[in-house]
């Protein structure tokens, strides 16, 4: 039985009604403050530095400091898996700090200095945590294993700069590198392949070296 | 080459180089960066457009008509194209559910537009603008009032949906011990780390296509039947693919609407699906009901068995086969299975990592548990006592080989198992801790397999199969075989993948891709053996191939220059007698759990996991490891987390993203261990090889659900097993 559905509310519907809202608003305040999207500015220019190097683009406002490395840098080494800082696929260094490179806008990063997965090392000149996720096999599709890499690399920093976790004990002592305290910092970097029991072991093997 | 005869010994048994724990050939590429999938193939030449897709938001009915003006009047808009402009399209062979085209609406967000722009914001906001009017239709989405409609599906490839063995009903009336429960398991999602992507490029009516794919060969046809076009224009690649687990085992709407939209735009346009999109859009493996019957003596033998399951799927769709594993694993004279099919018009229900026994076991091993708790036995003790060597359907045919009882027996001991309370007596802190274990049981299908084997002036092997890697390691594994049967070391063996242009292999899925695809490449290296002996004038029965040199009698030359400038080039096929046929082959194996609960919240954790496998000769230790940790990672998953969450109203699933549906990550997941049988299968192939990639989910959410019942005395018998599930019944706290 086919009929019409009465509760059909098109998102076009949706956007004008409340163009029409924001309208009315604006008019009732200051006037000369609105813009029409015609004449808005849709893009802006960025200056970063990635692994080193000095990069100046032109973006539309809405890119994605992911985007920017995967469409317009090619640096496609850092994975999109949900776009939605859901994942950690995505995660980048940026001035020191991982983050979801999904979740931030590239505008906001003008300055800033980012370390993607290239940055990290090459094949045959590997980075030692990309040396030992290839020992430990802590790997199978490889589409989380350049967030979990970088976020490996920076659990490892956290922990040294002694930064707690939800599982630090006493946050008195000195944080320390443990199972437990690599499995907490490291759940923002999912691994359907089921990777973890592995990425445990190679992120261990790299902290124990450093010891 | 045929398959016809259990292998005798071969140029593998030498194990030079297969069997060995070799690092992945890829490695490198996967862990800088630099391995490209899909959305990621990028030509400095070329000016790429971005496709957005727009999903339906209803889950049945038809699309009236669709207003695009808004959409193609939005900044940097090159194309829009929509369903009712591509119009009802033949549907591939592999699919139950349209693509793309028409105005039917078969579930909620398939797809019915794309939108091109010049960049990926532009198409996204574009997407925004289409009004679309919808005729709703009356859909049917809750599985548990469908089964009342429930059919009996059609015989599927040999599988008919009905056995039976003897008298069940009446063996089990009389049985002095029985169990009759019911099982609940939800609907599931692969959840693969890389959306479905497709990048599309026409040249005149030639088509390229990067895409994700398990299964070359299958999208190739699948997407000339929809596109309409001849198979032979099309060109396809995959070589690296973010995770499938059967999700990307036939075409899907991105690899469509890539190659309209690049029709439409006059350029090369890559589509990825939104996350939020795709878990409704692609197909999920489907709920299911299962009832479980079992009588056994007092003595623990089990006389009637009886395993019955209900799953919907779409008009023209197929059951969950969660009862197959049940004709096979235990003994019992009576016996019967059946599957009913409910129409359902929520998303496709199809292929999921071992598609039937993972739900399947989920529900039995539940069951095993409980019988032997009635019978007062070890779990152990009584699935040993009730093994079979035999098909139990037809006795007179054999396992090919079967050592499930060495997997309890070893298992047990290396996990500790007889340390096991009585349910609900053991506590550590604020924990009531338990163990569970399972058996783990999972055919080993074999499919042809073709491969493609070059050896050039320097003594380099190349090896070129439209095999996929999808993370299970085809690459390494396929360079170990080639190496061994040439008598290489493995940095003198390159291998290329993915590629429609290469021999058609049996692909990725069913567990069957590593044996299937070393076999074909076995095949292609021994017509490339043969060739080598022709043109040196050898008599090729005592030819021997190592450290790059061939031998025969007391002649030796090496490779490189048998090969002479020109190359020789090997090409075959591994089919398939029917050693199948006459014998079953399976893979098996059992899991063991340590679990604690919280006392207070009833919240579960994993402390400890083990499973021990028999599936033929392991060709590499590591990565086939890798794939049984991979598969228990998952059935933690599907035992505490996962479930698509269905709106019964609307019809679709809620939680279509990775935030609402949950999976495993690092802190749920302890220290894992796996232990290989060490044996051989001649009857499986030349390789003596099995499949080892879904064996090391089956069962292993069941004995998960065990170890919780042993911690709590608390029977959770609707997965996942949830706190809410455990809280109001959890054991006192002194
Ligand atoms: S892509 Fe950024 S968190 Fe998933
Ligand atoms: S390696 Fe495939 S998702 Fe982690």
């Amino acid at each position: 039985m086919i009929e019409i559905c009465p509760f059909e509310i098109s998102r076009r519907d949706l956007l004008v009604s409340s163009a029409a809202t924001a309208a009315f608003a604006s008019v009732a305040g200051n006037a000369h403050a609105q813009i029409s999207g015609n004449e808005m500015q849709q893009s802006s220019n960025v200056s970063f530095k990635v692994n080193g190097e000095e990069h100046a683009l032109e973006l539309d406002n809405r890119t994605t400091l992911l985007d920017a490395l995967r469409e317009h840098l090619h640096l496609t080494g850092t994975k999109k898996g949900c776009d939605h800082g859901q994942c950690g696929a995505c995660t980048v260094m940026v001035d020191g700090r991982r983050i979801n490179s999904c979740l931030t806008l590239a505008v906001m990063h003008d300055g800033d200095e980012i370390t993607t997965i290239e940055g990290y090392g090459r094949p045959g000149n590997l980075h030692p945590m990309q040396v030992a996720f290839v020992k430990h096999d802590g790997f199978q599709c490889g589409y989380c294993t350049p967030g979990q890499i970088c976020s490996s690399i920076a659990v490892l920093q956290e922990i040294e700069a002694n930064i707690p976790s939800h599982v630090t004990g006493d946050l008195t002592e000195k944080a320390s590198v443990t199972s437990a305290e690599i499995r907490e910092r490291m759940s923002g970097n999912i691994c359907r392949c089921g990777a973890y029991s592995n990425i445990v072991e190679a992120i261990t093997e790299v902290a124990g070296s450093k010891a | 080459m045929k398959f016809e005869k259990p292998a005798t010994t071969n140029p593998i048994d030498n194990l030079t180089v297969v069997g060995k724990p070799i690092h992945r050939i890829d490695g490198e590429l996967k862990t800088t960066g630099r391995a490209k999938y899909a959305y990621e193939w990028h030509d400095p030449d070329i000016d790429y457009a971005y496709g957005y897709p727009l999903g339906s938001s209803i889950a049945k009915g038809r699309i009236r008509s669709m207003d695009t003006a808004a959409a193609k009047k939005s900044p940097g808009v090159i194309s829009v194209v929509t369903a009712l402009d591509v119009g009802k399209r033949d549907l591939g062979s592999k699919n139950t559910a349209n693509l793309f085209g028409g105005d039917e609406v078969q579930h909620y967000h398939q797809a019915i537009a794309i939108v091109v722009a010049a960049t990926f914001e532009q198409a996204r906001a574009a997407s925004a603008l289409i009004k679309v009017d919808y005729a709703v239709g009356e859909g049917v989405f809750d599985l548990s009032t469908a089964t009342k409609d429930a059919k009996k599906p059609k015989a599927e490839g040999g599988t008919e949906p009905d056995s039976s063995v003897g008298d069940f009903e009446g063996a089990f009336a009389n049985a002095a011990v029985k169990l009759d429960a019911t099982y609940t398991t939800p609907d599931q999602s692969h959840a693969m780390m890389e959306p479905f992507a497709s990048i599309a490029a026409w040249n005149g009516d030639e088509l390229t296509v990067w895409t994700s794919s398990q299964m070359i060969d299958w999208w190739r046809t699948d997407l000339a039947t929809t596109l309409g076009i001849d198979k032979e224009k099309i060109h396809l690649m995959s070589p690296f693919i973010g995770g499938g687990f059967g999700g990307k085992l036939f075409l899907r709407s991105d690899a469509v609407m890539a190659a309209f939209a690049a029709k439409a735009a006059g350029r090369p346009v890559k589509v990825a699906l939104p996350r939020p999109f795709l878990v409704n859009n692609a197909t999920h493996r489907p709920a299911t009901i299962q009832r479980i019957r079992i009588g056994a003596t007092r003595d623990g033998k089990i006389t009637a068995i009886g395993h019955e399951s209900w799953s919907g799927d779409l008009p023209g769709g197929q059951p969950e086969t969660a009862v197959m594993q049940t004709r096979l694993l235990y003994a019992g004279e009576n016996r019967m299975t059946a599957m009913r099919l409910a129409t359902l018009d929520l998303p496709e229900g199809n292929s999921m990592r071992a598609p039937g026994e993972a739900p399947g076991l989920m529900a039995l091993e539940i069951a095993i548990d409980e019988i032997a708790v009635k019978l007062g036995m070890d779990p152990v003790e009584f699935r040993i006592l009730n093994d079979t060597q035999v098909d139990p359907e037809k006795p007179g045919r054999n396992f090919s080989h079967r050592n499930l009882v060495g997997c309890l027996t070893l298992g047990a001991e290396k996990f500790g198992w007889n340390a096991r309370g009585k349910p609900g007596t053991k506590r550590e802190g604020g924990q009531f801790i338990g163990l569970g274990m399972a058996a783990a049981f999972r055919n080993n299908l074999v499919m042809p397999s073709g491969a493609r084997v070059k050896l050039d002036a320097r003594g380099d092997i190349t090896v070129e199969t439209d095999m996929t890697d999808i993370g299970t390691g085809s690459y390494t594994i396929l360079a170990q075989t080639a190496a061994e049967m040439m008598g290489v070391p493995m940095e003198k063996v390159g291998v290329h993948l993915g590629d429609s242009r290469f021999p058609v292999s049996s692909g990725s899925g069913g567990q069957f891709g590593a044996n299937s695809s070393t076999s074909g490449v076995y095949a292609a290296c021994v017509k490339l053996r043969e060739a080598v002996a022709q043109k040196l004038g050898f008599n090729s029965q005592d030819i021997e191939f190592a450290n790059g040199e061939v031998r025969s009698d007391n002649r030796v030359v090496p490779l490189s220059q048998a090969a002479g400038p020109e190359g020789l080039v090997g090409e075959d096929t591994m089919q398939w007698g029917d050693l199948e046929k006459t014998y079953q082959q399976s893979t098996f194996g059992a899991h063991f759990v340590e679990v604690g609960v919280d006392v207070a919240t009833g919240e579960v954790r994993l402390k400890r996991m083990l499973a021990v496998c028999a599936a033929g000769r392991i060709l590499n230790p590591i990565t086939a490891r890798s794939q049984v940790i991979g598969a228990m990672t998952m059935g933690a998953g599907l035992a505490l987390s996962e479930e698509l969450s269905v709106d019964k109203r609307r019809g679709f699933f809620v939680n279509h993203d990775l935030a609402g549906y949950e999976v495993a990550v690092h802190a749920d997941i302890p220290h894992q261990d796996v232990i290989f049988m060490d044996e051989t299968d001649p009857i499986s192939s030349p390789m003596k090889a099995k499949g080892v990639g879904e064996l090391g989910l089956c069962g292993v959410s069941a004995a998960i659900a065990n170890a919780v019942y042993n911690a709590t005395g608390i029977r959770v018998r609707d997965y996942p097993v949830t706190l809410d599930k455990l809280i109001h019944e959890l054991p006192e706290v002194a």
